[in-house]
């Protein structure tokens, strides 16, 4: 194989800044604030401003919406180096991701690996031209961390698969194309044998969606239900009724990604707004129980961005993160938590606000809320806690 | 730079648990505790030497091997998981450390290459109250004709009852000065104790002692920033023995809790402790990339060596703690005996987590850093 050397880096790094900072409108390098700032393509997509569009079609032609994909499949063929140029240098400039999809954090990966070719081809450049807004069908009511007691049945009806059940926490499913899901195909052998991975279309008849209301007051999740759906066999991922693997490989994709993996945006400093909010006598923090707090959740914080960085490190290939997933998750939702709980403590009675008389952009409380789902969604604390245990520690059953 | 140790960083560590294995098993602390609480074995220190391991941090100037902190690093890391007792820390984490920041050209050329071949060991003078304070320094050192008159009274002088010299930290015209002090120095009283770890620990008494003007460390580098970065070195290095410690202790605590049954099942099957593993197995990762990072800031000459510095000692102080802890609950009954070896973690963390500032004192320096 070819090895880059490190002058073609160079020049790709200097080549990569220019073409950014002529081609990314200056709005596109704000913070994302509300769900406007982010495109995410579909059917029935619309840009929210001129600039969202122009950014969007200037990285699709430069085929940098999935940089590091195959060009055969709509990517850049940017090597591994390559990409994390362009991805340092893009959140140099703060620019904001062209196109916010499922199908490129979670679908991607999984048809990458398990897909036929004709699938790869007919599924993967949709994705990165934004057509197809994709959700995802993992939990159901009866099938939270038990998620391999799943129930959705989905029946071979020789032409077709016939499925028949609900799917719970479908993140945007009011508002997405298709759904990835996992279903039961058979019922007669234990319980992670029978589940097959299966792409339908929500514009299907029988597929129906309802929002749910969170404690945060809004939220992008949905429950789905799916009443006598037929579904081409065309639309199977891999072996029938190895559905399980796929899953566990997306779930420790997912897992890194609401832990905090390759996330880039900068969190203020909790002691920052400690100073600023509450009283302070002679250089400290008045409240010394708070400035233990302060101060012991910083070491956390920065201990555990350093970790991000040394596993990464310790294998550029990927593979070691994801086999610490659980732990990426586990800690980095914790801290998240952590982190929202005393942001309401030290707030001020402000950072309780719901209702704000005047318009205000006061979220405090329901970030608070929202927060707490974080150790729930994506495989509870306590989960990640048994895998760890598990298959880390490999500790008897 | 990438958290990850080079190639050789690597060969290094695996020949230094190698040897230690071989040479100074966990078994061999208990031995050196019933004779008569010895403070290290000087044929497994002839190793060390014979190893490199003392000339890992020396300029090559002075024929050492200018390898790094990250290297020594290792070798702390390794004893810390066998528990090896040797004037490592005493001799060349804080000793030749000060004296490789001493702008003495004299001092460097005379004692460096001691220090490393072992012909001398040295003990490093800091402490005067039964806390770190290292801001209230009352021993005093005045100039008269070619020498200095030291007074003073130190503690926890680790290792002084083996020393040849002491490094001592004291006040000269209110300014923080360092001095290098023969042992057998009219005036110098040494008093040792054995601590809860069974390491030797001195009190040491300085009556109108004499010392050349030639043996003042710093000349034209203020003695308060020499004295800021040996404790900041210091302190990451100890951070690194305490990573090797937390490893060990967590791992011989797996093992028996997979052996270990009760109720007719493995007692690591419940999910009791299971959980408790999981979350010790999180707090080990965390361990790893601050010393890691904390190692590559000193090789580096980081601005940021201080910040880093407290963070590991803060860090690794809180995780070991918690682990020492874990350590003896899930061994139950047998974890309070003297017949197994996990005790001997706790005792070594209580000492070594006081060494150069436990974790709150460092908690704070980084509030205080940071303005709050």
């Amino acid at each position: 194989m070819e090895t880059t050397t490190k002058v073609d880096l160079g020049n790709f790094r200097t080549e990569t800044r220019a073409w950014l900072e002529k081609n990314c409108p200056i709005s596109m390098r704000q913070p994302v604030k509300s769900t406007s700032d982010m495109y995410w393509g579909g059917r029935n997509a619309k840009f929210s401003s001129e600039d969202q569009k122009i950014w969007f079609e200037k990285m699709l032609e430069k085929k940098w919406i999935v940089p590091y994909w195959e060009g055969k499949y709509g990517g850049g063929d940017l090597t591994p180096e390559e990409n994390n140029i362009l991805t340092q240098e893009m959140s140099r400039l703060g620019c904001r991701k062209p196109l916010f999809s499922f199908g490129i954090a979670m679908l991607g990966p999984a048809l990458l690996k398990f897909a036929t070719e004709e699938q790869k081809l007919r599924y993967l450049p949709e994705i990165v031209k934004g057509k197809i807004w994709w959700c995802q069908g993992y939990s159901e009511p009866n099938a939270g961390s038990d998620l391999a007691g799943l129930q959705m049945k989905a029946e071979d009806r020789e032409d077709h698969y016939l499925i028949n059940g609900s799917k719970v926490w479908t993140t945007y499913a009011d508002k997405a194309d298709w759904i990835f899901c996992l279903v039961r195909t058979n019922t007669d052998v234990a319980k992670h044998s029978g589940i097959s991975f299966l792409l339908i279309d929500m514009a299907t008849p029988g597929v129906s969606v309802r929002p749910i209301k969170l404690i945060s007051g809004k939220s992008p999740f949905c429950e789905t239900f799916f009443d006598n759906v037929k579904v081409p066999k065309s639309n199977l991922i891999g072996t029938l009724n190895e559905g399980w693997t796929i899953a566990k490989y997306l779930l420790s994709h997912e897992r890194q990604m609401i832990g905090g993996v390759g996330q880039t945006d900068i969190k203020r400093d909790i002691s920052e707004i400690a100073k600023e909010k509450t009283k302070m006598t002679s250089g400290q923090l008045e409240d010394s129980l708070l400035r233990t707090q302060v101060s012991k959740f910083e070491m956390d914080e920065s201990v555990f961005e350093l970790t991000i960085q040394r596993i990464l490190d310790e294998d550029k290939t990927g593979n070691k993160a994801a086999a610490l997933s659980s732990f990426f998750k586990y800690y980095g939702t914790e801290l998240n938590v952590k982190r929202e709980e005393l942001l309401i403590q030290i707030g001020g009675d402000e950072s309780l606000l719901w209702v704000p008389n005047d318009k205000n952009d006061a979220d405090a409380a329901r970030k608070f809320c929202r927060s707490k789902g974080n150790t729930i969604e994506g495989g509870t604390s306590e989960i990640q806690l048994n895998i760890i245990a598990k298959r880390l520690l490999n500790l008897p059953n | 730079m990438a958290l990850i140790l080079t190639e050789e960083q690597n060969m290094l560590k695996e020949a230094a648990a190698e040897f230690l294995e071989a040479n100074s098993p966990l078994e061999s602390f208990r031995k050196l505790r019933d004779n008569n609480y010895k403070s290290f074995d000087p044929e497994v220190w002839k190793g060390f030497i014979e190893m490199g391991w003392t000339a890992l941090t020396i300029p090559e100037k002075y024929g050492g091997l200018d390898f790094g902190y990250t290297g020594l690093g290792q070798i702390l890391e390794e004893t810390g998981k066998t528990l090896t007792k040797s004037p490592l820390i005493s001799s060349i984490l804080l000793s030749a450390t000060a004296i490789r920041l001493s702008d003495n050209e004299l001092i460097k050329a005379k004692w460096l290459p001691k220090l490393m071949n072992g012909n001398k060991l040295m003990s490093f003078a800091l402490d005067e109250r039964s806390y770190f304070d290292p801001n209230t320094i009352e021993s005093t050192a005045i100039l008269s004709d070619d020498n200095f008159i030291i007074n003073g009274a130190k503690n926890m002088v680790i290792d002084a009852c083996n020393s040849d010299l002491i490094i001592v930290v004291a006040n000269l015209n209110n300014s923080t000065s360092l001095f290098l002090v023969d042992t057998k120095s009219e005036g110098v009283e040494i008093k040792t104790d054995i601590l809860m770890d069974a390491g030797s620990y001195s009190s040491v008494v300085f009556k109108n002692v004499t010392v050349p003007a030639k043996n003042q460390l710093n000349l034209k580098v203020k003695g308060e920033e020499m004295l800021k970065s040996i404790i900041e070195i210091g302190a990451i290095g100890l951070s690194c023995e305490m990573l090797g410690s937390v490893q060990a202790a967590f791992s011989q605590t797996m093992e028996y809790i997979k052996e270990r049954q009760q109720f007719g099942t493995k007692i690591g099957s419940y999910q009791g402790l299971q959980h408790r593993a999981a979350k010790l197995f999180c707090e080990i990762e965390l361990s790893k990339s601050i010393v890691i990072k904390a190692l590559q800031v000193i090789d580096q000459k980081n601005e940021n060596l201080s910040y880093y510095a407290h963070l590991a000692k803060a860090k690794l102080g809180e995780v070991l703690k918690l682990i020492s802890n874990e350590a003896i609950q899930m061994h139950g009954g047998i974890g309070v005996t003297d017949d197994v070896n996990i005790g001997f973690y706790l005792k070594r963390a209580r000492v070594i987590q006081r060494l150069l500032g436990d974790t709150n004192y460092h908690l704070s320096c980084i509030a205080k850093q940071k303005g709050y």
